[in-house]
């Protein structure tokens, strides 16, 4: 009996009508554990019940804890016939088993019913005592840490990275079962949503076991999805990487911030007095670029079990020579060998983050990428769900395998997915290989002393990851390799494609963009292995396709690297929808781009000629553009400057030659120099022309914007508090049914563009503002439906500032040679546990004054007085006129309002008395919880990581119409997902949720019967934040508040 | 190829000023469209038509699902649906409930019933005030009406905190509610140059000096919290101002009321020769509508009682502003010169607010 569950019911609000005769309701509440059920009292006749219960105890094994939500059922008694259900609350009481994270859980939750919506709101109180376990075979895993975040929690300190965990369980569909023929639709999505939160519960403890098992403490970037595969079943699965964290003492959050304010390194690139270095006008790589796709169709087991393997694989930045500095070789490849053995002792070296502590990720290869088309059939056995995990296994193998062959020995930044309609799924994963440094793994190893930095390889950090980490000898593909452009002494690939986000020390050129690549494949309708065979044959063409596109798009903005690259491949009933989302940079280690020329397959032809010039200017003129307006302006070196224009692989690989042991490739590798820089399109067929034109169509954000896909854009670093987080689905019917493959294209382009030029007009009163984390997923619900879901958060930054910053930073940094540079993360890294105390002393009477006002949202004080609700209402003015960024005529008018509302306050007792509903509007007030997909909020700092937010709810309805039609349905169903997260966030004691996502929004519907019916998975992680500027009184910190980071932390 | 679906959720709702204006205004969300191009928005963001529509239906549906909330604006300060932030909620609710005063002017003093709503389109065509809006402005005065209907305590008061407006609103609330409770006149074509403005200020005046709720004086009401203490008519009072026609009908009290103002008078204003003249008519006017107060009747026509028996008369004479502030002020403090009129209280109470209300109402 390890654990005590206790509850107690406090009150109700706004609770519906549920007597028409009355205009009343006699509501009582049924709390549910388990199989033990409590009553409480029925409240008679009140739409604000004070029910104030007992406490419920549950006495149960923390196993049940874990995998049970606790059940709360708001029912109205009625005396003569059966009572009807008011709604539901699921609380996950997982939170509660850890103890860092909340110890109780108190506050108004929506009472929700997946038919009518959120129907009122219920006050409850949720504690949770454990007591130890002695057992040593148990099945819980109590305390084991969950994070959405894909880096290392804020505040926390990652001894050891273990590496991969999964886990799938799957069970027969409630919705599909025979019983589901004669109960309400009510009782079918219930059922429904609570075998999830079951199926995730236990899921999540099997995964806390696994961790537990090898020894961590905490699962990071924990990933869960559902497969919905109908008929035949399901599947929640879930991945995430394994860690040993440790909690950095409470006041030195030094490194919190680091994300957003991270120095750009570029500056120092950019500084005028770096010399020794090469000019870039060397715009002479040339791409002509690879087929990078290898496709082969294999594994063709045609029994019951169909399946076929695609194993598509991206290497960008092919380029060879692994091959170190001189002084660097020797120490390199024994850290190498080092790392390869404690990573080969794992079935899988993935990784499910995409940002590391400075110094952890050494070298990345490029993106590896592998899908796979099966079909779909019953799960016999839900016990035993092997073929599920025989399939992932598969997939995975073959991401190693493709690891390999880039020279890495990891992958991070790693996801899977799973696209599915009707029998036929396609399971995709991806991720970017990488070779990283063996001390996060190397169990024991938590001191990140100086000591090991000086077996750190003399690639800086700003550059280091560039390098290529696979054998310039032995490379597979021809590719085109140049020195760094950093440092100058190890080779870099001429693109890099990676899915992680961009290391906060990466120095880079200019600002970031939002790049997309959209296609859309047709395909004939059919059944079975004809089906998957037909997909899985396209699925090469697009993957090329999409790469084609990629490419080019980065080409025109004249960036040469690709972060956060997701590309999702969506099957429907007869199209394929492929969709590839990146943040495209400059990175400074690497070449310019070339530009991009267009040929005609017929010379001869004048008008042709003509054409083909236009077209070019065209290109030629979006490029100049867009360099402007991304601020790409590569350091120009005059040195060896404008006289000899590329550095001719001759000259460079005479300068280099005493570095470099493998410069005498160099000149193979140059073959292609001849015909200088030109990424070559022809003009041919229709194909090629409807490129050049979306190449073209795809606008850029309007003045003020700018727009990614990873965590913050590169290029800004100093964020205002302002977000703004949202979800926008956008579902496109199809009624011309003789679409051809470019007329698809077209519309799902004006699709994504119009979406993102909605966003733009939106939130246009924020401006200058990025969205970043702008995440789409696509989808074929039904045949001629395709159907968008974006969510995304809009961040205001401070324009002026940024050049102040800029300005600040390139003095220090500008005189400084590399050899400081290249200490400097280290130190940073180092310093983030020596400087603790220091702060520790300054912040922590500071912090704690702030959080407990920050979470002190007074729920339970029903104050009937008006003033106390002024007095709220004051304070959070006050919060208000603090908190926006240009407000002073709506401030002023706030300030109106208020004193006006003051004057009224000092009433006397009896009279506000009288107010005979006064407590409908008592005092308590809602407290704001902010919401993002980033893993920070700007201008805060994370004290406290509550717990994982993992819900999922099922919405219906039989009056589409009367709710204003799908868009109003989907309308309030969404705002009400984001009511109710942010309703157990408030309740955990929390004021923010990061690494908000929306996994899955299904929607279905049909309109003739008036019906609709959707589900919606998000997941995040509670947080408990406060205002970085709060803190601005305090001497040490203030330099953090306008930190930038790296100078600041070797200061402190 | 049609949009089936399209929505724009925020974490903090996402309101446009303008847009719910016209909302409220009771646009189309097609005549929208068109207003806010004509406006420019085009201009900002590089939007084109389909992204305005887009917005403008987003921005339509939210208010339509807000709009239930407005209908008992305490509710929006604790509800969990929609994040907005207090101030955001403040012009919410202030721009839900304000109105056209063109509008008002139509249905002030009516009964807020069905038959009125019935003629809103009537009202609609005549004001130009779409039938929209018209419908969302009655059902806030009948709404307001309802609750504050079975309220004790202050008129004002209770408005103010039961639907969170600003003060100037719920006063101008409190007078919607305290013509239609007592049903005052205020259509007819004599009355047709008084603005709703005229008439709040009035409605301010009479609640203030001449209910219930006036007489306990802002202290002591604890003690006596009555229904209705600021809608209805102080009886009491009523009845007390009978006793005022002594003032009319007592020859003696007339000369000698009239000489007073007279010599107070002479030689301060141009019309002294009219004031002169219609001394008696004029008094006896004033004095008549207060010994008329105690029929229902006579209360729905004071006011155009007061423009026939007083504005009026003194209109066609050319009286100034000032000259008929002088002449008020030394008609209402004579009368305390006289020593055998024993009822000055009520005097002062009467000429207060009649006093306030003419100064008000004494324009073109």
């Amino acid at each position: 009996m390890p654990g005590k569950l206790k509850a107690k019911i406090v009150a109700g609000r706004h609770l519906p009508v549920m007597d028409r005769a009355s205009d009343l309701t006699d509501a009582f509440v049924e709390v549910k554990f388990g199989n033990t059920t409590f009553k409480t009292d029925v409240y008679p006749k009140s739409l604000n019940p004070q029910w104030n219960s007992e406490w419920f105890k549950f006495e149960v094994d923390d196993e049940d804890l874990q995998d049970e939500p606790l059940q709360i059922t708001v029912l109205d008694h009625d005396t003569y016939s059966a009572n009807d259900a008011i709604g539901k609350v699921y609380i996950d009481i997982d939170p509660l088993l850890c103890t860092e994270a909340a110890s109780v859980i108190s506050g108004w939750f929506p009472i929700y019913d997946t038919i009518h919506g959120i129907r009122g709101e219920i006050n409850v109180l949720v504690k949770v005592e454990l007591f130890n376990d002695l057992n040593r075979f148990r099945q819980s895993s109590c305390g084991v840490k969950f994070f959405c975040t894909t880096s290392i929690p804020r505040g926390y300190r990652a001894a050891t990275v273990h590496g991969f965990v999964e886990e799938l369980v799957v069970n027969e569909d409630p919705e599909y079962q025979w019983i589901d023929r004669i109960r309400t639709p009510r009782a079918s999505n219930e059922a429904r949503q609570r075998l999830i939160s079951l199926m995730s519960g236990e899921l999540q403890r099997k995964i806390g076991l696994k961790v537990l098992e090898m020894g961590g403490n905490a699962v990071v970037g924990y990933l869960q999805c559902f497969d919905l595969e109908g008929e035949s079943g399901l599947v929640v699965r879930a991945i995430g990487t394994a860690c040993s964290l440790e909690k950095l003492s409470s006041g030195s959050i030094l490194n919190t911030h680091t994300h957003p304010n991270t120095a750009p390194a570029s500056n120092a690139c950019n500084s005028p007095s770096k010399d020794g270095k090469e000019s870039p006008l060397a715009h002479g790589c040339r791409s002509t670029h690879n087929s990078p796709v290898h496709s082969a169709c294999s594994s063709q087991r045609l029994s019951q079990n169909f399946s076929i393997s695609v194993p598509t694989l991206i290497f960008t930045g092919m380029g060879s020579g692994g091959s170190a500095g001189k002084e660097a070789g020797p120490l390199k490849t024994l850290l190498r060998q080092q790392t390869q053995t404690a990573l080969e002792q794992r079935e899988f070296p993935f990784f499910t983050l995409t940002s590391f502590p400075s110094a952890f990720l050494l070298h990345v290869g490029g993106v590896v990428n592998a899908r796979s088309v099966k079909l779909l059939d019953r799960i016999h056995n839900p016990d035993e769900p092997e073929t599920r995990d025989a399939w992932w296994e598969e997939i995975r193998q073959e991401i190693k395998s493709h690891a390999k062959a880039l020279g890495c020995h990891a992958v991070v930044g790693y996801s899977e997915s799973t696209s599915i309609c009707e029998e036929v799924c396609i399971l995709s994963a991806s991720g970017t290989a990488a070779i990283l440094n063996h001390r996060y793994m190397r169990e024991g190893c938590l001191d990140i002393g100086s000591t090991d930095h000086r077996f750190e390889e003399p690639s800086p950090p700003t550059c280091g990851f560039c390098h290529i980490p696979y054998d310039e000898l032995n490379m597979p593909f021809p590719a085109q390799l140049t020195y760094c452009y950093h440092c100058r002494r190890q080779k870099v690939p001429d693109v890099l494609f990676t899915t992680i986000d961009l290391p906060a020390e990466a120095a880079v050129t200019g600002k970031g963009c939002h790049i997309q690549a959209r296609l859309c494949r047709l395909k004939k309708k059919a059944q079975g292995e004809v089906n998957a065979t037909a997909i899985s044959n396209l699925l090469p063409f697009m993957e090329y396709e999409l790469h084609t596109q990629l490419m080019n798009k980065l080409k025109l903005r004249s960036m040469n690297a690709l972060f956060g690259l997701r590309i999702q491949i969506s099957v429907g009933e007869n199209m394929l929808l492929g969709l590839a989302s990146a943040t495209g940079v400059y990175l400074t280690a690497l070449p310019a781009p070339g530009g991009i020329q267009i040929a005609g397959k017929t010379p001869g032809d004048p008008s042709n000629e003509q054409h083909i010039l236009t077209i070019q200017k065209r290109i030629n003129d979006a490029i100049a553009k867009n360099k402007e307006l991304y601020q790409i302006n590569p350091p120009e070196l005059t040195e060896e400057g404008v006289g000899s224009p590329i550095p001719e692989p001759r000259q460079r690989s005479r300068l280099f030659r005493s570095h470099s042991e493998s410069s005498d490739e160099l000149s193979e590798l140059d073959l292609s120099h001849g015909k200088k820089d030109a990424f070559v399109l022809e003009i041919d067929d229709t194909d090629a022309v409807e490129d050049i034109h979306s190449l073209l169509t795809d606008a850029n954000p309007p003045i003020g914007f700018y727009s990614c896909n990873t965590e913050t854009m590169p290029g800004i670093y100093n964020w205002t508090s302002g977000i703004q987080m949202f979800t926008s689905v956008r579902i496109l019917r199809l009624s011309n049914t003789n679409l051809t493959n470019q007329g698809l294209n077209k519309i799902f382009t004006d699709l994504c563009e119009n979406l993102l030029k909605s966003f733009y007009f939106k939130l246009r009163s924020m401006v200058p503002c990025c969205l970043c984390h702008l995440n789409f997923t696509v989808a074929v619900p039904e045949e001629e439906l395709i159907q968008v879901a974006v969510t995304a958060v809009a961040m205001t930054f401070d324009k002026d500032q940024t050049q102040e910053k800029l300005a600040e930073k390139l003095i220090p940094k500008g005189g400084s040679d590399t050899d400081e540079q290249l200490q400097f993360p280290l130190e940073l890294c180092a310093d983030s546990s020596n400087s603790q105390p220091s702060s520790k002393i300054s912040g922590v009477p500071e912090s704690t004054n702030i959080s407990s006002r920050a979470a002190s949202v007074d729920y339970g004080s029903f104050a009937d007085r008006c003033s106390t609700w002024l007095e709220l209402l004051r304070l959070k003015a006050h919060t208000i006129r603090r908190g926006s960024v240009k407000t002073s005529r709506r401030t002023q008018s706030l300030a109106h309002s208020v004193s006006s509302l003051e004057h009224s306050s000092p009433l006397p007792e009896g009279r506000s008395r009288s107010l005979r509903s006064s407590r409908s509007f008592g005092g308590s007030s809602v407290t704001v919880v902010k919401m993002t997909p980033l893993s920070f909020l700007p201008g805060t700092r994370i004290i406290k990581y509550l717990g994982i937010i993992n819900m999922f709810f099922i919405r219906e309805t039989t009056s589409l119409r009367e709710e204003g039609g799908v868009s109003g349905f989907l309308h309030s169903f969404i705002a009400e997902v984001f009511a109710m997260v942010r309703a157990h966030v408030a309740a955990l004691g929390g004021n923010a949720v990061v690494s908000y996502s929306m996994q899955d929004c299904v929607l279905m519907e049909n309109p003739n019967k008036n019906q609709a019916q959707c589900l919606i998975n998000v997941s995040g992680d509670a947080v408990i934040c406060v205002r970085e500027s709060d803190q601005d009184s305090l001497a040490s910190t203030t330099t953090i508040g306008h930190s930038c980071s790296s100078t600041t932390d070797v200061t402190t | 190829m049609s949009v089936e679906l399209d929505v724009f959720v925020g974490n903090t709702t996402i309101m446009d000023e303008e847009v719910y204006q016209l909302w409220l205004d009771g646009y189309t969300v097609t005549d929208a469209v068109k207003v806010r191009m004509e406006g420019g928005v085009l201009d900002e963001c590089e939007a084109n038509a389909d992204v305005v529509l887009s917005d403008t239906m987003d921005q339509y549906r939210t208010f339509h699902m807000c709009e239930r909330l407005l209908h008992s604006p305490a509710k929006l300060a604790n509800q969990l649906l929609y994040q907005i932030t207090p101030h955001r909620q403040t012009i919410l609710i202030e721009r839900y409930y304000a109105f056209d005063d063109g509008f008002v002017r139509e249905v002030l003093g009516k009964k807020l019933s069905k038959g009125t709503k019935k003629d809103l389109d009537d009202i609609s065509a005549k004001t130009g005030v779409t039938l929209k809006s018209c419908r969302r402005q009655f059902d806030n005065f009948k709404r307001v009406f309802k609750v504050v209907e079975e309220l004790k305590g202050p008129l004002v008061e209770n408005i103010r905190h039961h639907f969170l407006l600003s003060d100037k609103l719920a006063k101008d609330y409190a007078a919607i509610v305290f013509f239609a409770n007592n049903r005052f006149e205020t259509g007819k074509r004599k009355l047709q140059y008084l603005t709703f403005q005229d008439f709040a200020f009035c409605a301010g005046q009479l609640i203030n000096n001449w209910t219930v709720g006036a007489v306990a004086g802002p202290d002591s009401f604890v003690d006596n919290m009555v229904e209705d203490m600021d809608v209805d008519l102080d009886k009491e009072f009523l009845q007390e101002l009978k006793e005022l026609k002594i003032l009319i009908t007592d020859k003696d009290l007339l000369d000698q009321h009239k000489s007073l103002v007279c010599t107070a008078l002479r030689g301060k204003t141009k019309t002294f020769n009219e004031m002169e003249a219609n001394f008696k008519n004029l008094s006896r006017g004033l004095v008549n509508i207060a010994a008329k107060l105690t029929n229902t009747k006579d209360v729905r026509d004071f006011f155009i009682d007061l423009v026939e028996k007083f504005i009026e008369p003194c209109r066609s004479d050319r009286w100034t502003a000032a000259d008929m502030k002088l002449y008020l002020t030394h008609y209402t403090n004579s009368v305390h010169i006289l020593d055998t009129f024993k009822h000055q209280i009520v005097w002062d109470r009467y000429m207060g607010v009649i006093k306030s209300c003419i100064f008000k109402m004494y324009h073109d």
